[in-house]
């Protein structure tokens, strides 16, 4: 099933939810939109499930036009990120509801209702909890047994918006693998919301990268990380030293000072230089294309993040190997092993 | 984790101590000296006390102060047979009148949005802001003789004023407000996801609110019904308005009660109202009951 959305937009008074989106997910694919609170993931997934309605433009599903449909007829599964379980039944109950709301017609008999359930929570690994209440589950329980219920219609294609962000980190991560290997085995094009890079970069075949209702980039992760389209994405995707700078006659100067950088190429103005914060070489003073004093350094993890005054004015935070100890008031070169520069202030 | 707690006491004593210092934080929020408290609880104890508790021993001991044969036979008097039948009866149509009403308005506010939601809320607080004589007034305007649809009644033959429908309507509106000030809250906390979910599972519009929104919303349902049907069956001023009080067909119970007070037929007088005590007595206990569960509902809630 492909899902198909074409020049969507969406006003709520006069906010713009949705600015022109235009967007094509593959059979089978596992899409992440990313991007920050506002920036229109969330309305564009509850467009797709018919729980709303664009202003102008087209949702296709399986090249069908969707926005004939009602939410009922779309045969999409859609999870919450509050869950949105139905608190007065048994999680058997919640993963049967889209089989006992069926038309007669077309509706299973109990037994087959059953054996059907007892896959769902086999498959979500929760079998033991059929006859709990919802409240009785912790959050990563309660959102596993919310995709079993959306599974249980057999979907044509699967929304989570958020599906993660109400669980604490190391949940997350858990369902983060979870998820992926899930989605592995039942191959349904699903696209989900998070305004986080990490669970949308590991999770995802193909990141969406939203802000202010637009698009700014689409692509695999490895894209959006390593050659990011925008200054937003650069900003908004691993960590990023940003400093203002200006473009003139081939020179690139932050402040009035001149940067050893290449300006190969560059439209002149006022423009915007991106650093991956461990993509700063650390030199002896003097040896790169910035100079600073090191004003203090935290010790954590693999690296070391010690926070640099450039003598421009600006402080950046960078993180440096720990092979090389630094201290505060050292000071030091800093040259950078890749950048970009975008125009614009 | 690396650290560990080198080492745990017997978790008995650990167990004491968190005791110790839970009474010692209690003691230490009380800062009012003991006198204070003292004064305190009694003041709010005797007030209680001459104001709720002693009128309430005052009518069942009225009641009853002929004996228990005396309180039976003024209960079992023709007049008062019908004055329960008719409050039974107006109570029952207000409440289900109430009921859709409410449900419909309560829906209307805490699922959608439109212009003049506002308006709408101030609104459904109308009936308790105003007199309830002023109510009964209104419907004297309305459909009494010199009223706006007083020549068309009578035209075609309908009575509403001084019979069954004028007290059911003015019992209708000065009870309104109950059942959906009672789930107004409750709706709005809960949202519209539970709902979203049930129709992206495929199920019609009806059967989501029959096995979605209507069990979630049972407790605070029978809440409201429960309040709404004590104000009915009590209410005197707007009742007294519309009723003409014709002995034997169009008083209620709280008029019954008057017009035997003014008789000096206190043991009659009594008995009727003890019935209403009770029934006051009942909803206490039902509402609290009620509360309980509507707790539970939120705790269920809270994720």
């Amino acid at each position: 099933m492909t899902i198909e959305v074409r020049n969507l937009v969406k006003t709520f008074g006069s906010f713009k939810a949705l600015d022109g989106v235009d967007l094509k997910v593959e059979s089978g694919e596992l899409v992440a939109l990313l991007g920050p609170s506002g920036s229109g993931k969330t309305t564009l997934l509850r467009i797709v499930a018919g729980l709303d309605w664009p202003d102008s433009g087209e949702v296709l599903i399986n090249g069908e036009d969707a926005l004939a449909q009602g939410a009922r007829e779309r045969h999409v599964g859609f999870v919450f990120q509050h869950y949105a379980l139905f608190r007065h039944m048994t999680v058997f109950e919640n993963v049967a509801f889209g089989l006992r709301v069926q038309p007669r017609a077309v509706r299973k008999d109990e037994a087959a209702i059953r054996t059907r359930v007892k896959e769902l929570l086999d498959l979500v690994q929760l079998d033991w909890l059929a006859d709990r209440y919802p409240s009785q589950l912790s959050g990563g329980q309660r959102q596993r047994i919310a995709l079993a219920r959306a599974l249980a219609i057999e979907p044509r294609i699967l929304l989570l918006d958020e599906p993660f962000g109400a669980l604490d980190a190391k949940v997350r991560k858990e369902l983060r693998k979870w998820l992926r290997s899930l989605h592995h085995e039942i191959n349904v094009t699903s696209i989900f919301v998070t305004h986080d890079q990490e669970e949308a970069l590991e999770v995802a075949n193909r990141v969406v990268v939203m802000d202010k209702g637009r698009i700014e980039q689409i692509g695999s992760p490895g894209d959006v990380y390593e050659s990011p389209a925008s200054a937003f994405v650069h900003g908004f995707i691993g960590e990023s030293i940003e400093l203002p700078v200006q473009v003139e006659g081939g020179v690139i100067r932050l402040g009035d000072r001149p940067l050893r950088l290449a300006a190969d190429g560059l439209a002149p103005g006022a423009s915007k230089l991106f650093v991956r914060r461990h993509d700063m070489l650390v030199g002896p003073p003097g040896s790169g294309a910035f100079e600073g004093a090191v004003r203090h350094v935290r010790n954590f993890g693999p690296v070391q993040r010690a926070e640099v005054a450039l003598s421009g004015g600006e402080t950046i935070e960078i993180d440096a190997p720990r092979d090389k100890e630094l201290r505060a008031g050292d000071t030091v070169g800093l040259e950078p092993r890749r950048y970009r520069i975008f125009a614009g202030a | 984790m690396t650290m560990q707690i080198a080492h745990s006491g017997p978790l008995t004593s650990s167990d004491e101590r968190a005791r110790a210092r839970e009474a010692l934080a209690r003691d230490n929020l009380r800062t009012e000296p003991k006198a204070v408290r003292i004064v305190v609880i009694t003041i709010a104890i005797t007030f209680l006390t001459v104001f709720v508790v002693l009128p309430l021993v005052v009518v069942f001991a009225h009641a009853f102060s002929k004996g228990i044969a005396a309180y039976f036979a003024a209960l079992a008097e023709p007049e008062a047979l019908a004055a329960i039948r008719l409050t039974l009866l107006v109570a029952a149509i207000s409440v289900g009148l109430n009921l859709v009403f409410g449900l419909v308005a309560a829906w209307a506010i805490a699922k959608f949005d439109f212009p003049g939601k506002t308006f709408l809320i101030t609104l459904i607080d109308l009936p308790f802001s105003v007199s309830p004589v002023i109510s009964g007034l209104v419907f004297v305007l309305l459909f009494g003789a010199q009223g706006y649809f007083g020549g068309w009644l009578r035209d075609h033959d309908i009575q509403i004023l001084f019979a069954v429908p004028g007290i059911a309507l003015a019992t209708t509106f000065v009870t309104f407000p109950f059942v959906a000030r009672a789930l107004i809250p409750l709706m709005q906390e809960q949202g519209t996801q539970e709902e979203e979910a049930a129709i992206s599972l495929g199920a019609t519009g009806l059967q989501t609110f029959v096995r979605v929104t209507l069990p979630n919303i049972k407790w605070g349902v029978l809440y409201g019904v429960l309040l709404c049907n004590a104000r009915a069956m009590g209410e005197f001023g707007a009742v007294s308005v519309v009723s003409g009080h014709i002995r034997g067909e169009t008083n209620t119970m709280p008029l019954l009660v008057e017009i035997l007070y003014n008789e000096y037929q206190f043991v009659a007088a009594f008995a009727i109202a003890s019935l209403l005590a009770m029934l006051a007595l009942i909803t206490l206990i039902a509402k609290a009951v009620l509360e309980r569960h509507l707790d539970e509902g939120q705790d269920a809630n809270d994720h």
